[in-house]
């Protein structure tokens, strides 16, 4: 394969940004200090963090640098801030989340119930992935210790009022998180005039590295470290300080303050001219989320009748990367959970693609893509039983099992 | 990315026999659009010779799903009726070169496929294996028969084995303790009958066999002795302890109904809130202790989903 590769998959993760890898690697060798240390060697690597914590909460709008918390990543940011509320929220034992949240949060409080530590309320959506407000409603009271519930949904990009259900949590006593991990660097963020008390963010979904986050903790809300030792960030995350990995994130930081606009005209526009150009080339298949509000990066597909594992392959020789919602990708055997709490059709589940793009991204990525899929769904939909039969297909295909 | 072998990326970039075999002397339908994938294969056979002369495959499923099948098809075509049915699912993912373990199931699509064409073929209704014992596993449809024939097969001693192979437990995984118990009784079979070495045998119960260890094999699965309760009280109690759950579960906007119970299976409805999500498995749970806890005796609580 000679023409270069169109990556499409940043919700997955994303490309360190060449400035931020250039910034990180002098703190791997001429300033190595450990910045607890009372030497030269310490102080210049606490300067530095001290430098990218100020630009992240820059970044959220955050009132104070000590409400950042750095974590390894998105995954530890929530499973501190729902452990914590567990025991700081005294008398209270339950948890609201909803039905589509990434497995860091669902898998933990599934977890918490299992082993009698929680009641855990999920909340479900409709059709288009939006919040039953009405069911959290009914669910909050004053047993409630933490509500979580991510700001946009990673696979759909779908955005949740997260300001209202702050509020509506506050409204009985209980502390309000979200994981803001698709968010953070693609829509502006104002957390001193917010409702919520904590926000989880990761270092590689906004061209900074891998295995390094942060979970804000508003001024005032109590935290119990998730991991005790020493007295790194003020005695809430124990552990000598990924320095470079901080660093790297400042920078990442610094670069999405500077191209937030692009995300919303740029990026966007790229995004729904392929995603119209699909749905205008290709029959059968939709738009999966509530179109109107998501993230400018993200659109899902379901294209019916075919299954998305076979869509990748085929997409990958093309030298395209996406990814799918598909059961057979993962390694689980059933469709995305996303997918199913919003009752997508099984007909159309087992084949959504989910495309997400960056600032990185050309016009050119677009129009690979554009022509790229028209053939591959073809291919499949030929090779398809039900294709065909769509119309008649329970009739006409009648499996012995099922 | 799966780490597929060379040649199954050969027959899923390019299949072969991949369409509709027109005037098809046998069809096998295998499979549905809500497991994920589903395989419908053609076969004409020469009446004289009962040879295989050509067979073509259509698919929905995963690459390897497709690999299979059209590797089905490359195998079956010159071989007779009668030697077409010897041919297991591992000979199918011998021919591609191996099949990654979490795709096993895809060869095991295939060769139900062959034995549906076959049936089909010969006039006969392919049921056996709806006859061969109880329904195992509701989110994939796999019942008993199935499971013990590819736990023969390919000897399996473990659950993640089949779930690799025929889907069972793969999806909410109310049904692991059923089919702990069909592999239980089928690795002891295996034992009895020389298949199988004694120390490798599942055994219920028993904590996962470190490497190479010898264990004295004591099979006790299903040891459900006392049956104090009659079929009537259990259904009132299970009915009780129900009732008693649902304004809980109401509350979170979902519900939970019985649907029947048979035997130590209480068949419930889960509605709402529940479904769907990861978390119906945990409700599942909660919901069994709960029955368990009430008539004293092991049950195994099963959701029926108006989806599949
Ligand atoms: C919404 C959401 N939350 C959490 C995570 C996990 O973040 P990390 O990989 O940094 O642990 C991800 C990324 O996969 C995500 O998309
Ligand atoms: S996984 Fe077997 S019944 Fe759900």
């Amino acid at each position: 394969m000679t023409v270069s590769p169109v990556y499409l998959d940043n919700n997955a993760t994303t490309r360190c940004d060449p400035e931020v890898v250039a910034a990180m690697l002098p703190f791997f060798t001429e300033q190595f200090g450990n910045a607890s240390s009372m030497h030269a060697f310490g102080s210049e690597v606490g300067g530095a963090i001290a430098k990218a914590r100020r630009a992240l909460a820059d970044l959220l709008g955050a009132e104070f640098d000590h409400e950042i918390v750095y974590t390894g990543g998105g995954t530890e940011a929530d499973s501190t801030a729902i452990l914590s509320a567990l025991e700081t929220q005294t008398g209270r034992t339950e948890i609201i989340t909803s039905a589509v949240e990434h497995p860091a949060v669902l898998t933990l409080v599934a977890h918490l119930e299992k082993t009698g530590r929680a009641k855990v309320h999920v909340i479900p959506v409709d059709a288009r992935g939006r919040l039953d407000i009405e069911a959290y409603a009914r669910a909050l009271s004053d047993k409630t210790a933490i509500v979580s519930i991510m700001w946009a949904n990673n696979e759909t990009g779908t955005i949740f009022p997260v300001e209202q259900l702050a509020r509506m949590a506050h409204g009985v006593g209980a502390l309000f998180h979200t994981d803001a991990v698709q968010v953070v660097g693609k829509i502006p963020m104002d957390l001193k005039n917010s409702a919520i008390d904590m926000l989880s963010l990761s270092g590689h979904k906004l061209h900074g590295p891998k295995g390094i986050g942060a979970l804000y903790v508003r001024k005032g809300v109590r935290l119990r470290p998730l991991i005790r030792g020493g007295h790194q960030e003020r005695g809430r995350r124990a552990g000598t300080e990924n320095a470079p990995a901080i660093i790297g994130l400042g920078k990442a930081v610094e670069l999405a303050a500077a191209h937030m606009a692009q995300e919303q005209t740029t990026v966007k526009a790229l995004r729904d001219r392929l995603e119209a150009g699909l749905l205008q080339r290709i029959g059968n298949s939709f738009v999966t989320g509530d179109v109107e509000n998501r993230l400018p990066n993200t659109c899902n597909i379901a294209f019916e009748y075919i299954e998305g594992e076979a869509i990748l392959l085929l997409m990958n020789r093309e030298g395209i990367a996406a990814s799918s919602g598909s059961a057979c990708t993962s390694g689980s055997l059933e469709p995305s959970h996303v997918l199913r709490a919003m009752n997508i059709p099984y007909t159309a589940a087992h084949g959504a693609i989910r495309f997400s793009f960056s600032r990185e991204n050309s016009e050119g990525d677009v129009d690979r893509v554009l022509e790229a899929m028209p053939p591959i769904i073809e291919k499949l939909r030929d090779m398809s039983p039900f294709w065909r039969e769509r119309d008649v297909h329970t009739a006409a295909f009648n499996p012995t099992y099922a | 990315m799966w780490e597929y072998s060379e040649k199954v990326k050969d027959y899923f970039f390019n299949p072969k026999n991949s369409g509709i075999l027109e005037d098809a002397d046998g069809v096998g339908d295998v499979g549905a659009i809500s497991c994920g994938d589903a395989l419908r294969l053609m076969i004409k056979v020469d009446q004289p010779t009962q040879t295989i002369i050509d067979a073509k495959f259509q698919t929905f499923g995963c690459g390897s799903a497709i690999a299979s099948s059209s590797a089905l098809t490359e195998l079956i075509i010159g071989k007779t009726i009668e030697e077409a049915m010897g041919l297991t699912n591992q000979d199918i993912a011998e021919f591609l070169g191996g099949l990654p373990p979490e795709k096993m199931h895809c060869s095991v699509m295939g060769q139900e496929a062959l034995h549906a064409a076959i049936a089909n073929y010969r006039g006969e209704v392919w049921v056996d294996d709806h006859e061969e014992g109880a329904l195992i596993c509701k989110c994939f449809g796999i019942d008993e028969g199935m499971i013990e024939r590819t736990v023969r097969t390919n000897g399996l001693t473990s659950i993640e084995e089949i779930t690799n192979y025929t889907k069972a437990g793969g999806g909410c995984s109310t049904c692991a303790e059923g089919i702990e118990e069909v592999l239980a009784r089928v690795n002891a079979e295996m034992v009895a009958e020389g298949a199988l070495a004694a120390d490798r045998a599942f055994v219920a119960g028993a904590a996962p066999l470190p490497v190479k260890e010898k264990k004295v094999v004591s099979v006790n699965a299903g040891a459900n002795t006392s049956k104090p309760l009659t079929n009537l009280q259990k259904i009132r109690l299970i009915e009780e302890t129900l009732e008693s759950i649902r304004p809980s579960l109401q509350r979170d906007g979902g519900d939970c109904e019985l649907v029947d119970v048979e035997g130590n299976r209480v068949m419930v409805k889960l509605t709402g809130a529940c479904v769907g999500c990861h978390l119906s498995s945990a409700t599942i749970e909660g919901v069994q202790a709960r029955l368990v806890e009430a008539l004293g005796m092991p049950l195994l609580v099963i959701p029926v989903t108006n989806v599949h």
